[in-house]
């Protein structure tokens, strides 16, 4: 048995030799195996090849019948010998060997699935995005405001995740308390996931659509810093949302939309100028932008707000106010009329 | 060369007449094996108590947020999901009945809990943070506790009446809860992060909790 334990290694070590072609002598897979235990990765024994699922699988697959093989050759031989031997002993040699390839097969698939998993999965990929002190988010958001006069040379963006991610949030958490305070009804689905699909949708679909138009007017931005650029811009969203969802003046929400979304949106309109040459491609890309950033506000606005106005008029009482303000009264106004009609009409009809 | 090496070896007598059986595999530390053996025999009430009582001691940690270790040491997700089930249940208002959903489903607290957890864990390993995932889950999960007692109260409270002098009540309750949630978990999680990035961990778990305790603060019940 232990024989066919160093029969093993030797055919991996072989496997590995077969394959490695390098005049310095390659990788050795045999110090992957070693440290497979270990949780730190180390970056100098990754083969080249170790992403690539198809170079994985061709070495899995030759190693298994160089296994096989071997296991082949260990029941030819006792076979020979011993024709006439019990044949619970054959079985039992067999079923042995057997799970020995089942095991090593399991191993081999546990060693590439956490190789993949630590190359693919790692969150240190992130890391660098949000490596920020909270004196410079402050900055950045109060920045964020502030439009630039100058556009001659390219203004720098920073390109870190935690602000925008945080702002994000916070602007779901906004948008809930709007559509709960406003008693919006989602017939399919959950307030919770319209919230977070409608502000993810928008950071990461806007930002994406903007970073295409500026490939094709070859603007100067990468798809970081274009995120980076619109998850500030949605510092005034939340001001403006979180004002005008518990004060509810219309007038307000429209002077509040010009100045405070108006100022964000001049900001990243201003920084996408200075990166971008030409009158047209300016045009095109700050008119989308700002259309963009813009009408998104408006939307959030009305799309989760609208029945407040219904809700205040009947807590009003007895004096309906004689100007519908919303459609959705009507009916209700409809059947009270009729009603009081019917019934003005059955008065008369009993009078007389 | 496989077939040479092993012609080599082959005076090891095998004695063919007797099945050759066993388990080849070394044991990584039998110690390990011992525990598991011991724990599986004991009888089930054993099991829950002392589960149970591990719970107990991690609330009264929360409780009381001085000594921070034994919640990091011995994490274990019981508690949490005790106190998401226990809560979720209580916020369900009865949806079935009336047309408007006057409270939150059941998946959408259980979700938000779980996936904000873990959002708020991702963020502060991605900050630096030396606590480990479901360390930070844990002490997220227990440090829900407060609240969960707050959402008791407040039940009771609407029992009574449901006029401004409930709400008051209910304001106070909810917001001295979200405070020492706030607290308590920052007692934990921000002793692992460079000191002046704790700004940075404190803000999502201030917002987490502000968000679950908005969720009771505006729980109706409809008869």
């Amino acid at each position: 048995i232990s024989a066919v334990t160093s029969t093993d290694k030797m055919s991996a070590s072989e496997g590995t030799k077969n394959t490695n072609t390098e005049p310095w002598g390659g990788f050795d897979d045999n110090i992957i195996i070693q440290g497979s235990g270990s949780a730190v990765i180390d970056m100098e024994n990754m083969d080249d090849t170790s992403g690539s699922s198809f170079e994985d699988m061709g070495e899995m697959h030759q190693r298994m019948k160089e296994e096989e093989e071997v296991a082949e050759e260990d029941g030819g031989e006792e076979e020979d010998g011993g024709e006439d031997g019990e044949f619970l002993g054959m079985k039992g040699l067999k079923g042995q060997l057997g799970r020995q390839v089942a095991d090593e097969v399991w191993q081999a698939g546990k060693r590439q699935a956490s190789k993949a998993f630590n190359l693919y999965a790692n969150i240190d990929i992130l890391r660098p995005y949000f490596d920020v002190e909270p004196v410079q988010v402050r900055n950045r958001l109060i920045e964020s405001m502030v439009p630039l006069r100058m556009i001659n040379f390219p203004q720098k963006i920073a390109g870190e995740l935690y602000g925008p991610m945080m702002l994000v949030f916070t602007l779901v958490a906004i948008l809930l308390h709007g559509m709960k305070t406003s008693g919006t009804v989602i017939r399919e689905g959950t307030l919770m996931g319209t919230a977070i699909g409608t502000c993810f949708g928008y950071w990461l679909g806007t930002s994406s659509f903007i970073y295409f138009l500026a490939y094709l007017c070859s603007a100067q931005i990468t798809m970081l810093q274009m995120l980076s650029l619109l998850g500030y811009g949605l510092f005034g969203h939340c001001v403006v949302l979180f004002v005008t969802y518990n004060v509810h003046f219309h007038s307000l929400f429209y002077i509040l939309w010009l100045v405070i979304g108006g100022l964000s949106t001049l900001r990243m309109v201003a920084v996408l100028i200075s990166r971008t040459v030409g009158q047209t491609p300016r045009l095109l890309l700050c008119g989308t932008l700002a259309a963009l950033h813009m009408l998104f506000l408006l939307y959030l606005h009305f799309a989760y707000h609208r029945i407040v106005e219904g809700i205040l008029d009947t807590l009003e009482g007895a004096n309906v106010p004689p100007i519908q303000r919303v459609a959705r009264d009507l009916p209700n106004v409809a059947s009270a009329v009729m009603n009081a009609t019917v019934k003005s009409v059955a008065v008369l009809v009993h009078s007389q | 060369v496989g077939a040479a090496d092993f012609a080599g070896l082959s005076d090891v007598s095998i004695a063919e007449d007797i099945p050759v059986e066993g388990d080849i595999t070394v044991p990584l530390s039998s110690h390990g094996v011992d525990d598991e053996v011991s724990t599986l025999d004991e009888p089930v009430k054993d099991t829950i108590l002392r589960d149970l009582r591990a719970v107990g001691q991690k609330f009264v940690h929360v409780m009381y947020p001085k000594e921070s270790s034994a919640l990091l040491r011995d994490w274990d997700l019981w508690g949490p999901l005790l106190l998401c089930v226990s809560l979720a249940l209580m916020l369900q208002g009865s949806a079935a009945d009336n047309q408007n959903d006057s409270g939150p489903q059941f998946a959408e607290v259980f979700v938000i809990i779980w996936f904000g957890s873990i959002i708020i864990t991702l963020n502060s390993k991605l900050l630096g943070g030396t606590i480990s995932f479901f360390q930070s889950l844990c002490v997220l999960g227990y440090c829900i506790l407060p609240l969960t007692v707050a959402m008791l109260v407040c039940r009771l409270v609407l029992l009574g009446s449901a006029g401004s002098v409930s709400f008051i009540i209910r304001l106070v309750v909810v917001t001295a809860s979200f405070c020492w949630s706030t607290f308590a978990s920052t007692a934990f999680l921000a002793d692992s992060q460079p000191p002046n990035r704790k700004a940075l961990v404190v803000y999502p778990v201030f917002l987490f909790y502000f968000v679950i305790g908005w969720m009771i603060l505006t729980f109706s019940p409809s008869h």
